[in-house]
């Protein structure tokens, strides 16, 4: 697995994908810092471009890379080596490779900021950790779309939308859903419909954190009233993991029960 | 050396393996013939645990299929169509998958047999699809195995890299080794194949040496004791 892990990671470090992936951050994580001059405000403003876009990369890129890598598994399972580890080596090496990406694209303008004594590096490094379970996520789910369509068409219009319905629908048909039943108590749905969204989960888990009210929102603020803030984050971090070894699993059963 | 028994496969609606049992002996070639659609590559994909069966049972040197066992360090395929990631170099091909089964293999000698070293540098996606059957040749034969399977081998090689595969062949099959072919190439066939299974949508029809289809058919020639098992089928 390790090999596997080894070999698509450093396929994915050489591709021009990876760098763009890198500078966009990167000029981004400069540009916000050095303009506005305020660490907690570019904490705030990039977390609402990490939580969105994070997602969508790890959709894309999952689904496009198991696309195109799809004769090379194929000469892979010929070799003596457990299905499991191809595809577990494979996803970790995207999801690492993503990962890598946002941590140094970030990373790096934060550390020549200096962000070590101001008192908002567990912030960052929050966000970091959100942007990182997401892309982890979201290559999970889209993998799992991937391997069970062949047509690359209709794989990668599903991926897109399980995006979409996440990052963008979901909050929609949320907020409907709660004018619409105003006048009964909400709360444990209000509970159960975020930890249904990994994306509303890690807006929570930074906002938690951040300890503005104002931006936590009706589910954030229900989160914290019935978790509070150290409890909360415990358990939206928790879920979180769940998040990724859910789908993880469901894609190593989908692979060893398919047909190559 | 390699057993299916009663092994039935379907893809949506269309039955490709019906109730199929073979039983392969060491140290002998043996060719898969059969038309298109009959299921060739399924069967072969199937020893090697890429495609399950619905039922039945796989065995390859003594091990189950469905347990991905060690067999396969001992089994070494040839793809139908090769085609690999097209940003590595041919080199690191052969390195990467020398890595992944832990074995050095002897790739080398036939490097220089089918004269792929100027290619060594190039990447895979730039190369014709003869040269990169050559590739996919050494990828299968550059590691010692007891079983090798191969889909289509002749698939884009010139006529003198088909004299090499014929030589790459007969060097491993004088070592004792089991090979199984499946080929258009009739007459690639009739020289080097003992035994010929023909297959025809799912089932076995023919299991036999060359002598015993010319008995059955009354035919001389191979491609017209095929055309005779086909035709009697269709009545």
């Amino acid at each position: 697995m390790i090999k596997i892990l080894k070999y698509s990671f450093s396929d994915l470090m050489r591709s021009r994908w990876s760098y763009a992936y890198f500078l966009f951050y990167f000029l981004l994580g400069m540009g916000l810092l050095f303009l506005s001059n305020d660490l907690s405000k570019a904490i705030i403003t990039l977390m609402n471009i990490v939580l969105v876009l994070t997602p969508l990369i790890g959709t894309v890129f999952g689904v496009m890379y198991f696309y195109s890598a799809r004769e090379f598994t194929e000469l892979l399972l010929a070799q003596p080596i457990k299905r499991k580890h191809i595809f577990l080596g494979q996803y970790l090496g995207i999801s690492s490779s993503l990962s890598l990406s946002l941590i140094l694209g970030l990373g790096i303008p934060f550390l020549i900021y200096g962000i070590g004594g101001s008192g908002q590096s567990v912030n960052f490094l929050l966000l970091l950790m959100a942007g990182v379970f997401l892309t982890f996520i979201f290559v999970a789910l889209s993998v799992n779309i991937t391997l069970r369509h062949e047509n690359k068409i209709k794989g990668f219009g599903y991926a897109i939308l399980t995006w979409l319905l996440l990052a963008v629908i979901y909050d929609g048909l949320f907020l409907i859903g709660l004018l619409m039943f105003n006048e009964y108590p909400l709360d444990s749905f209000t509970l159960l419909a975020s930890v249904l969204n990994p994306i509303d989960l890690s807006r929570i888990l930074i906002l938690l954190k951040l300890d503005i009210s104002a931006l936590l929102g009706y589910t954030g603020a229900i989160f914290r009233n019935f978790f509070g803030t150290d409890y909360g984050m415990i358990v939206s971090l928790g879920v979180l993991c769940m998040w990724v070894i859910v789908p993880v699993g469901l894609l190593l059963r989908t692979a060893k029960k398919k047909d190559f | 050396m390699v057993t299916l028994k009663n092994i039935n496969k379907s893809f949506g609606s269309v039955n490709v393996l019906q109730n199929l049992t073979l039983e392969i002996t060491p140290g002998k070639i043996v060719a898969v013939l059969g038309p298109n659609g009959s299921g060739k590559t399924t069967m072969i994909k199937s020893i090697l645990g890429m495609v399950l069966p619905d039922s039945g049972e796989i065995e390859v040197l003594g091990q189950k299929v469905k347990s991905e066992g060690t067999y396969r360090n001992k089994v070494n395929y040839l793809p139908q169509i090769a085609r690999f990631p097209d940003n590595l170099k041919v080199k690191e091909l052969i390195h990467m998958i020398q890595d992944i089964r832990n074995v050095k293999g002897n790739p080398e000698e036939l490097i220089t047999q089918l004269g792929i070293e100027k290619y060594l540098d190039k990447r895979l996606g730039n190369l014709s699809g003869g040269t990169r059957q050559k590739v996919n040749l050494v990828l299968t034969f550059m590691f010692d195995g007891e079983l090798y399977v191969l889909d289509e081998p002749t698939a884009g090689l010139d006529p003198v890299s088909l004299i090499h595969l014929k030589e790459i062949i007969q060097v491993e099959k004088k070592k004792g080794k089991t090979l199984l072919i499946t080929s258009h190439i009739l007459p690639l066939v009739e020289e080097m194949a003992d035994e010929i299974v023909f297959l025809l949508e799912g089932c076995i029809h023919f299991h036999g040496t060359m002598q015993q289809l010319r008995e059955k058919t009354g035919e001389s020639q191979l491609e017209r004791a095929i055309a005779h098992l086909i035709l009697n089928n269709n009545d």
